[in-house]
């Protein structure tokens, strides 16, 4: 089983959001980035296929230069091979033609992305490289078994789960649960020495259609000062959310 | 030229959401100078979508779509998007419609712009406000092909009656199936969704195990609320996967949010922030929760939330 594993680079949890050039453009100064997160739990079960069912893994962005230390570190992880695809991601839309290019072309049977990017949260690409490719399409998967070409897998809906099958060549979108927390890996000394060692290839882009754009940004206005209520007088915290918020 | 909207209803009733997306799009509509249709499969009251500005239903009435697969919902809004010449599709922000939302995008070579929370400005360059950076700031995005799709952030936009009616049409698109069949599901019968909650009542590490629970189920409850938590509650097994609120996990968009004994850490205030009333229940004065909140209450959660309860069954009892 071949498998792509798609790698969005995003500022890391903690990161404090700021926008340069009149609010146009994201602000990386000072921020660090990571692999996405739901992109890293897909990579570490795609690992898990790699070392119980000899699966190869791949990972590939489609971004700039900058990129490339996240993608080291999904090598460093495990990864066999690297792809950066050269051009700015601009939407989702192209970003999937991108992608979904790679797969097609490098015959993959398995492509893992995540719900979403914690950056924009479009929650599209992995949808549209699915039906760009013909390919079936499993979104919010928090368990996914492969067996020959035969998918089962589970996925989270309100309020519950579902159990769906399926057969490859398959698109999931991943998060946690796919794999648990406990199971991520950190990457060690071995693993960091052999990623210098394996190949990173930079493609160039097939130049996809480009359908939408984040042409400002804008922050949230400052919140003002919490109302504390007395744990002795709760009636003033019921009445305040009736009278005053006016939500129960 | 017109608007659909995808409204989605749950054993035969229409969700909030339906009425939202509906509002939002005959809003859009006016703006647009044209008119609003809607699809909607297997609803009881079709019709009852004219109030918020829908003009005509097409009634989709086929047992093979009461099982949701994305795919085959996907092709089905599609054909109406063509049938009513439709260059904006409009969709909530549920589970289901952003599984749907990039199929239907490629179907239509739509742009597609997710998390919406208003309506664009002017509708020849379409830039429309969303949510992004897990609520840490928000994007405008202008989508510039000639069929959009837009998903409205659940709670965001509103609902607003109108009171017109609206004409129901049956419509009978290819139910094949698609490729991933849905063999089972365990979903928790007559509860609320986080999804589709106007309250969550969510608990973490404070409430010092999974035995504790009952009070936030009680509280949630009195309120008619669903039950969410902190990212090490579900990680320990304490709660449900799906409970999981917060950057990595669901996101909320409720009127109301509950935190009990929840230290308000960045990643779990990112994914709830977009709840329009957030109230704290913490022992800890300092806990970066209050400096989020616009109530907060100093206390030990396991004589407040008690208290809360009788209080809550009163004013509720009282009307
Ligand atoms: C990559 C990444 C992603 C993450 N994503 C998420 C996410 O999506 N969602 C999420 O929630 N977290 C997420 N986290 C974890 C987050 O950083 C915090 O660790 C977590 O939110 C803390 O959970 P908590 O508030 O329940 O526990 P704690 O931080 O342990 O807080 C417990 C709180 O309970 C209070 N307390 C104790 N006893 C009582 C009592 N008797 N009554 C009332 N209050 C009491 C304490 O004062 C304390 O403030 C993420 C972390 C990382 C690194
Ligand atoms: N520029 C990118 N390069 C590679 N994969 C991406 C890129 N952008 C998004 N993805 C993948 O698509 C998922 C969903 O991203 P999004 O649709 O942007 O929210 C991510 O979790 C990644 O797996």
């Amino acid at each position: 089983m071949k498998i792509l594993v798609c790698i969005s680079h995003v500022p890391d949890t903690t990161s404090k959001i700021n926008f340069a050039e009149g609010d146009t453009k994201f602000d990386a100064n000072g921020v660090q980035f990571v692999i996405n997160p739901n992109d890293e739990f897909g990579l570490t079960r795609a690992m898990w296929f790699k070392e119980k069912q000899g699966a190869s893994v791949d990972v590939i962005n489609v971004g700039g230069a900058e990129t490339e230390p996240t993608l080291r570190k999904a090598l460093a992880i495990g990864a066999d091979k690297a792809i950066r695809v050269n051009t700015e991601a601009k939407d989702g839309y192209q970003v999937a033609g991108e992608l979904a290019k790679v797969a097609q072309d490098g015959g993959y049977d398995l492509i893992i992305g995540g719900r979403e990017s914690i950056d924009y949260n479009g929650g599209m690409v992995p949808g549209m490289i699915a039906a760009m490719m013909g390919a079936s399409f499993i979104n919010n998967c928090i368990g996914l078994e492969v067996d020959g070409s035969s998918v089962t897998a589970i996925r989270e809906i309100d309020g519950g789960k579902e159990t769906v099958s399926t057969s490859l060549p398959l698109v999931v979108g991943g998060q946690k649960g796919i794999v648990e927390e406990s199971d991520l890996r950190i990457p060690n000394m071995r693993g960091i020495m052999m990623a210098r060692q394996k190949p990173l290839e930079v493609v160039e882009p097939s130049g996809t259609a480009v359908k939408s754009a984040s042409v400002q940004f804008e922050k949230p206005a400052p919140k003002g000062a919490v109302k504390l209520v007395d744990p002795e007088n709760l009636d003033e915290l019921i009445s305040l959310l009736h009278n005053e918020a006016k939500v129960i | 030229m017109s608007v659909l909207v995808y409204t989605e209803s749950e054993q035969g009733k229409y969700k909030k959401s339906a009425f939202e997306v509906a509002s939002y799009g005959s809003a859009l509509a006016e703006k647009m100078g044209t008119g609003v249709s809607a699809i909607a499969f297997n609803a009881e009251d079709a019709g009852a979508l004219g109030n918020y500005g829908v003009g005509k239903v097409l009634q989709v009435s086929d047992a093979s779509f009461e099982s949701f697969t994305a795919a085959k919902y996907a092709k089905a809004i599609a054909a109406a998007a063509r049938q009513e010449n439709a260059t904006v599709v409009v969709l909530s922000s549920s589970a289901n419609s952003k599984y749907l939302a990039p199929l239907l995008a490629v179907e239509l070579e739509a742009g597609y712009a997710s998390n919406v929370i208003a309506l664009p400005d002017d509708v020849s360059s379409f830039k429309v406000k969303r949510n992004a950076f897990t609520n840490k700031a928000y994007a405008f995005t202008s989508i510039s092909s000639d069929i959009k799709l837009v998903g409205v952030s659940n709670n965001s936009f509103g609902v607003t009656e109108k009171g017109g009616s609206a004409t129901v049409e049956s419509f009978a698109p290819d139910a094949s199936a698609d490729g991933v069949s849905v063999d089972g599901q365990d979903k928790a019968a007559g509860k609320v969704t986080i999804a589709d909650a106007d309250i969550v009542v969510s608990g973490g590490r404070g409430l010092k195990g999974p035995e504790n629970w009952n009070m936030v189920e009680e509280l949630a409850d009195v309120l008619g609320a669903a039950t969410a938590c902190s990212k090490p509650v579900s990680d320990m097994g304490w709660r449900p996967h799906s409970e999981h609120v917060g950057q990595t996990g669901k996101p909320v968009a409720s009127n109301l949010y509950i935190a009990i004994g929840i230290s308000g850490a960045i990643q779990h205030l990112a994914g709830i922030n977009a709840s329009k009333v957030k109230v704290v229940i913490n022992t800890d004065p300092e806990a970066p929760f209050f400096k989020a909140a616009d109530y907060g209450v100093v206390g030990d959660a396991f004589s407040v939330v008690p208290q809360l309860i009788e209080k809550l069954k009163a004013f509720k009892a009282a009307g």
